[in-house]
């Protein structure tokens, strides 16, 4: 990721001070569920817009214009916490609402576009959200100031009650407007964390939409419906790569309430009255694909492919002393190979978006994570100067990746698929679960092949080979993390450990696979840190060493965060070794992922047929200032969950290059008598706040594969642990 | 024309009687807290009640559901709901919250049920409730929650 650019933070806050109300005013027809005429107008009637992110209405009320998209991370609250700290508001009338898309207003200061991602909402927001805050707060003091006739100084704002000491009191609504016709102040000063009521706070803050989502109100992508709406299915190749040959629309055309069908880019859509009459009206369709260029090879062949690369020389991407020479004169070589297989994201709501537009300007609608490009991608598909083309983000039903699409490939469908229906008539595009996990933009497979030696207790050389798919080489965002022909994230957590060995190498290939494959949830610590974290373990054990100490000793004095995270969790498990105790074993694992340190000790015992049952986990969480510490105990219990469901069981196969599962029946997805207990330690740190969204993920699945080693099971080598086909 | 009982409102709509509860109820009658999450009854989140059990809606033809009431999380009254939805956001529980519709009406229909549900009562009345985000922690602790303020 390129980095943080202050300067930029800064001209953007003041560009972003300039206009008090952008103008977005789109005239197309009416959004159904706002009432006739709304238009698209984010932060509704505020009469106080002092930057691009505040709103503040006559009714007190305080809409923070987020510009990260809001698919369960908590930005909505997360950036809502920043601005009402500074501004000293009361939680009750903080709102949130997604910001449009706008590239200089709301660019990912981490990114230098408008997106979400690698766990930087917070991150690159910290000082961004507070100054906008701060700015807002000394605009009203100054308005209240002015109106009592008293020095700013002498005002006090608490709790969103503007006062002084005369007793006059008043509420932001108050003084919006004439606060609206103040110079914005150009570096307001911010708290000092000893002055926070807010940010750290436990219980000072709840999420801004629980009651929404607890109640079915909370509007999706997929809830969008407007006159005149048609509901797209699209059949795309069976095969990636594959292409349509001819079709047959003769007994689609036939289903009640089909309106047409229409070959675009991605396959046939399908264009309906409803979701029913279009996923009959696919279902009749008769298409003959052209696989002549798409990827024929099954996993079977290609894990066999990647086992043969593994022992060839591969670019090095970590290197210390000569790890070859030492394994060739070890007395013993410790080897393991581990199989990661593709991995679906498979958010709840599939893939959609909504598309109107009328020739000239457009409306697009979805939950967007990667806006700036999406925007581009939809202008130039229809035609469009980019100004006649809004993009606005919706709530998404999860994402853990699958909607940060370096190919653009949902928007470029949505605007193909209105384009070839034609003006004024707004579509809607569904994916169903088959389309999603038969779709691609995988987690790639990955083998990792690790040798290792142990010498008088020590851990002398080690070396590891990395194979799988890049989805960075060759793309547009190639520069974000490609250097020296070296895509990052296909080897980060593997080749720098925390581990002090004296001979060390990381190699790894990026073979050509035909398979679409994306991140996912923690991206390449998903493979890096159960095979660094399985291997360390291992080695350990063959040195007569305790895991957990082990891992102190040789991270010595230059990993504090790291082995202040692993302490605490062996305190909080009360950690006596692996065990087993009555059945019981416990693992440990460690990984750094997006900045935050994280620790897990994972109890486990086997189950009917031999199924790991994990019973608790405790986990350690270093990521800085814990700016809503609530949200970040959930994203732990969620991301543990969301990883170990995928080590137990996730899996998408492909036979002769075609996916086998097709549903929640076969890409079996953690239920919740399979969820452990979870206990979450967040350690105080004044440091700037880091990911929280990604790093509970990765260390569940060795810290449970090092419980079974000591349950007498080894490490499992092939994952998924349960049920694994190649 | 098929004719439906939703929340106490009767529709009449133009579709095929092979058309699933799910689709018509939110393309048709328009009520969208009811959700698509697989279409074969693998996730729980078209959960509906018909006549108070609890369906999904995903696999349900509205051809079989006849002159029954349909309950939709709009639709939803009484204390169980309440008790159920109080708790839900007193325990930030979601987190995408695109499940939450189905595992809120799983719950209510739990509660309904068993006034004091076990961690096992819980498992099994909940487990054909699929979370990507993996909320079951708070799904199961906002339940006890419930439990007991419905003990009250």
């Amino acid at each position: 990721m390129t980095q943080h650019d202050m300067n930029l933070s800064r001209r953007t806050l003041l560009r972003g001070a300039g206009a008090l109300v952008i103008g977005l005013h789109l005239p197309l027809p009416a959004r159904a569920q706002s009432g006739a005429g709304a238009a698209y107008r984010p932060g509704g009637n505020a009469t106080f817009a002092p930057n691009a992110f505040v709103r503040i209405a006559p009714d007190s009320t305080v809409t923070v214009l987020i510009k990260h998209i809001e698919f369960g991370q908590g930005p909505f609250t997360g950036l809502a916490t920043l601005v009402a700290e500074e501004l000293d508001a009361d939680w009750n009338q903080m709102r949130s609402e997604h910001a449009p898309a706008d590239v200089k207003l709301y660019a990912n200061l981490a990114f230098g576009v408008q997106g979400t991602g690698g766990s930087t909402a917070i991150a690159n927001s910290w000082e961004q959200m507070r100054k906008a805050g701060a700015a807002a707060r000394a605009m009203l003091v100054q308005a209240a100031a002015t109106a009592w006739k008293v020095p700013a100084s002498q005002i006090k704002v608490e709790a969103g009650v503007i006062s002084h000491a005369s007793g006059r009191k008043g509420s932001f609504g108050e003084f919006a407007e004439a606060a609206s016709k103040l110079a914005v102040p150009e570096n307001p000063p911010l708290k000092p964390a000893s002055a926070y009521r807010l940010i750290g706070k436990e219980g000072a803050v709840k999420r801004l939409d629980s009651a929404d989502k607890a109640t079915g109100k909370a509007q999706f992508t997929i809830d969008i419906s407007a006159p005149n709406m048609l509901t797209v299915v699209v059949a795309r190749p069976t095969r990636f790569g594959g292409k349509v040959a001819s079709f047959d629309a003769a007994e689609t055309l036939k289903v009640k309430g089909v309106v047409d069908v229409k070959a675009i880019g991605s396959g046939v859509a399908v264009y309906a009255n409803g979701m029913w009459p279009a996923l009959k009206g696919r279902e009749a369709l008769k298409v003959t694909w052209d696989d002549s260029a798409a990827e024929m090879r099954g996993s079977r062949e290609l894990v066999a492919e990647y086992r043969k690369l593994a022992r060839e020389q591969g670019r090095v991407a970590g290197l210390r002393g000569d790890a070859e020479a030492v394994l060739a004169k070890a007395d013993r070589v410790i080897e393991a190979e581990f199989v990661f297989p593709y991995l679906a994201h498979a958010p709840m709501e599939p893939l959609d978006g909504f598309l109107q537009w009328d020739g000239k300007e457009a409306l697009a609608r979805f939950g967007s994570q990667f806006q700036t490009t999406e925007h581009q991608t939809i202008a130039t598909i229809l035609e469009l100067p980019p100004e006649k083309v809004q993009l606005e983000t919706m709530l998404a039903g999860g994402s853990f990746g699958r909607r940060a699409q370096v190919s653009q490939h949902l928007a470029a469908e949505l605007a193909m698929a209105a384009k070839a229906i034609g003006p004024n008539r707004p579509v809607k595009v569904v994916w169903t679960r088959e389309d999603d996990l038969t779709g691609g933009y995988y987690r790639p497979l990955f083998l990792h092949r690790l040798r290792g030696a142990v010498k008088d207790g020590k851990i002398i050389a080690w070396s590891n080979t990395i194979v799988g798919q890049s989805f960075f080489l060759g793309t547009p965002f190639e520069s974000m993390v490609v250097k020296d022909g070296l895509d990052a994230t296909a080897v980060e957590g593997a080749n720098n450990i925390f581990y002090e060995v004296p001979d060390f190498r990381c190699e790894v290939h990026n073979p050509k696979v035909g398979v679409p494959t994306l991140w996912w949830r923690s991206v390449g610590h998903t493979h890096t840190g159960y095979a660094v974290e399985c291997f360390v373990d291992e080695l350990l054990q063959a040195a007569g060493q305790d895991p957990l100490q082990g891992r102190l000793a040789l991270m010595g004095d230059k990993h504090p965060r790291a082995a202040t995270v692993l302490r605490a969790v062996g305190e909080m498990a009360n950690w006596k070794g692996p065990g087993p105790i009555e059945g019981r074993a416990r693992g440990v694992a460690v990984v750094e992922s997006f900045s935050s340190f994280v620790a897990q000790i994972a109890e486990v015992s086997l189950g009917s047929g031999g199924e790991p049952k994990v019973h608790k986990v405790w986990c350690a969480i270093d990521c800085g200032v814990a700016v809503n510490p609530d949200v970040i105990r959930a994203q732990i219990e969620g991301g543990i969950g969301f990883g170990l469901g995928h080590i137990l069981y996730g899996e998408i196969t492909l036979d002769q290059g075609r996916p086998v599962q097709t549903n929640f029946d076969s890409y079996r997805s953690l239920r919740i008598h399979e969820m452990p207990e979870v206990a979450v330690r967040i350690i105080a740190s004044t440091a700037s706040p880091t990911g929280v969204g990604e790093p509970g993920v990765p260390p569940i699945g060795p810290a449970v594969a090092n419980a079974l080693a000591a349950l007498g099971h080894g490490r499992p080598r092939q994952l998924p642990m349960k049920g694994g086909t190649v | 024309m098929v004719t439906l009982k939703v929340n106490g409102t009767t529709h009449s709509v133009d579709i095929d009687d092979d058309t699933p509860l799910l689709w018509a109820i939110r393309d048709n009658i328009g009520l969208t807290g009811t959700k698509f999450g697989c279409g074969v009854a693998q996730c729980g989140a078209c959960t509906v009640f018909i006549d108070g059990n609890s369906v999904r809606s995903c696999v349900t033809p509205v051809s079989a559901v006849g002159d029954s009431d349909v309950t939709t999380i709009e639709g939803l009254a009484g204390k169980e709901a309440e008790a159920v939805q109080a708790a839900w956001i007193a325990r930030d529980v979601p987190q995408c919250g695109y499940c939450q519709s189905g595992q809120v009406m799983s719950a209510i229909a739990l509660l309904k049920e068993n006034k004091k549900p076990t961690d096992r009562d819980i498992d099994l009345a909940m487990n054909g409730n699929i979370c990507r985000c993996a909320t079951y922690v708070r799904i199961r602790a906002a339940i006890h929650d419930s439990a007991r303020a419905l003990e009250g």
